[in-house]
């Protein structure tokens, strides 16, 4: 059985090319068979994030316009041998693929793989729809930022009218020192708007520039804190019952004495 | 009926096309539109295109495909108008007009003669971001209007939830129109012609009633024995 995942967010910059990256790493280091597909046409990036940059030879355009068979655009990740990306194009734009192209697309690779992983591009224009349309679950990535919630909301409201179910929510870049001053929307202020199941809360974390510049997800740091959210997340993709970071046992021991007495 | 006795009216409107469906089985029409779009490519390449469905009460995967199959032939669909309630709502939360013009209230066509100021438009869901509800008679949400939704009702409109978004009652100029919500804190809040915008919030909301009084929009808080 594999699963369309699709992974949106209406607002740009969110951390959705982050969180397919990790989500892939995360999943294929679990031994599930992954592969990602940059639906960002025009305006990729997952390939660097994930290091991959330099082996691109044939891209997802390629694949539809038959210059190239699917398996020419597969690229093998460095770190684990049963994660695949399929690059998107560079020099095109989104009206070079089309949503029954990506249908057609990714019902060749169900039953191969157990997870196609889909980073779509921000906004709700065509790109959003072809990467929305083999989907059979969707995760929203969203800010607790206003524009970034208002956003979501949109997108998730898409989702509902298009009949793709009612998405889960990842939570990212939750700075939980900001949130205690009341500088920051709080996890549940997002949840109390969005009224969608939350999969994810991924703090804040400096490492995630470092490693999305090195190529080298997070996820893959034993030692990062937004790393092992990313991991939660992918275990809770499968099925399993995870609990929720404690994102506020970070401050130093007096900070949480006073806090467990509030 | 054959296929072939069915005929569409193609009519150019300012700035986009409007077609007219004949009544028939949705499959059978959906072809035949598509057909003629194929075979006279070079007209409608490009086009913006609203449909006319007449009756036809129409699921929203049933637009929703149609609009895609419509983009792949570089048509774009903007507004779908019909006489079914139904297909207005799907074609509403598909972000798609359901009028031509949207200020003009004289649209020709037959609801609009008879103001339904007895009907209520049901929407069961919670209205987020981008969406928008318009109706001639009165609007009840069960569920919340998010900010960036809008509620525009000829009549009163009730939302039973959080009233977040922007809601015009009394939008053809009914003065009488009210507005009542559980939590009233919306964005702006419209009846007839006069505006407010959004009151501050409360820590606990109480379910309140919005009226026009001497021309001020005047909102209290719901007490069951008062109305």
């Amino acid at each position: 059985m594999s699963t369309v995942l699709t992974i949106g967010s209406g607002k740009g910059g969110v951390g959705k090319t982050t969180a397919v990256a990790n989500l892939a790493v995360a999943l294929a280091a679990g031994g599930e068979k992954v592969v990602c597909i940059d639906g960002d046409i025009g305006l990729r990036n997952l390939d660097v994030i994930m290091g991959l940059e330099n082996r691109i030879v044939y891209d997802l355009v390629d694949v539809v316009e038959g210059r190239c068979r699917l398996r020419q655009a597969m690229i093998r990740d460095k770190h684990l041998p049963e994660l695949y990306l399929i690059p998107a194009a560079q020099t095109r734009d989104k009206s070079a693929v089309s949503p029954s192209d990506m249908v057609r697309l990714c019902d060749e690779l169900r039953g191969e793989y157990d997870w196609i992983l889909i980073d779509s591009p921000a906004g709700i224009e065509r790109g959003f729809k072809n990467a929305i349309a083999p989907a059979d679950r969707v995760v929203v990535v969203t800010n607790p930022e206003v524009s970034a919630v208002r956003d979501a909301d949109r997108v998730i409201g898409i989702l509902e009218a298009e009949e793709k179910g009612t998405p889960s929510l990842v939570i990212n870049r939750l700075n939980p020192a900001m949130v205690k001053r009341h500088d920051m929307l709080s996890a549940d202020d997002v949840v109390d708007l969005l009224a969608v199941k939350v999969i994810g809360i991924v703090p804040e974390d400096d490492d995630v520039i470092v490693a999305a510049n090195r190529g080298t997800p997070v996820a893959l740091d034993p030692k990062s804190r937004a790393g092992q959210a990313f991991r939660n997340i992918a275990q809770r993709l499968k099925g399993a019952n995870v609990p929720f970071l404690d994102l506020d046992d970070q401050g130093n021991l007096w900070q949480r004495l006073f806090a467990g007495r509030k | 009926m054959s296929a072939s006795q069915l005929t569409l009216k193609i009519k150019g409107l300012r700035d986009s096309l409007l077609v007219t469906l004949p009544e028939g089985r949705w499959e059978e029409l959906r072809g035949l539109l598509l057909n003629q779009i194929q075979e006279r490519e070079a007209f409608f390449k490009g086009a913006r295109l609203a449909l006319d469905v007449g009756p036809q009460a129409l699921h929203v995967s049933e637009v929703s495909e149609l609009r895609d199959a419509l983009s792949e032939q570089g048509v774009a669909l903007w507004a779908v108008l019909s006489d079914s309630p139904s297909t207005e709502k799907t074609a509403q939360l598909l972000g798609l007009a359901t009028r031509l013009a949207r200020p003009t209230p004289e649209v020709p066509r037959a609801p609009a003669e008879t103001v339904e100021a007895d009907k209520a438009l049901w929407v069961d869901k919670t209205l987020r971001s981008g969406m928008r509800v318009e109706y001639p008679g009165h609007i009840v949400v069960l569920g919340d209007v998010n900010p960036g939704a809008e509620v525009v009702a000829g009549g009163s409109v009730i939302v039973w939830g959080r009233l977040r978004g922007v809601v015009h009652a009394g939008a053809e100029g009914d003065k009488a129109a009210t507005v009542c919500a559980l939590d009233l804190s919306p964005q702006q809040l419209r009846i007839a012609g006069e505006i407010a915008l959004a009151p501050k919030q409360r820590k606990t909301p109480v379910p309140e009633i919005v009226r026009l009084q001497d021309g001020q929009l005047v909102a209290e808080p719901w007490h069951p024995d008062k109305h």
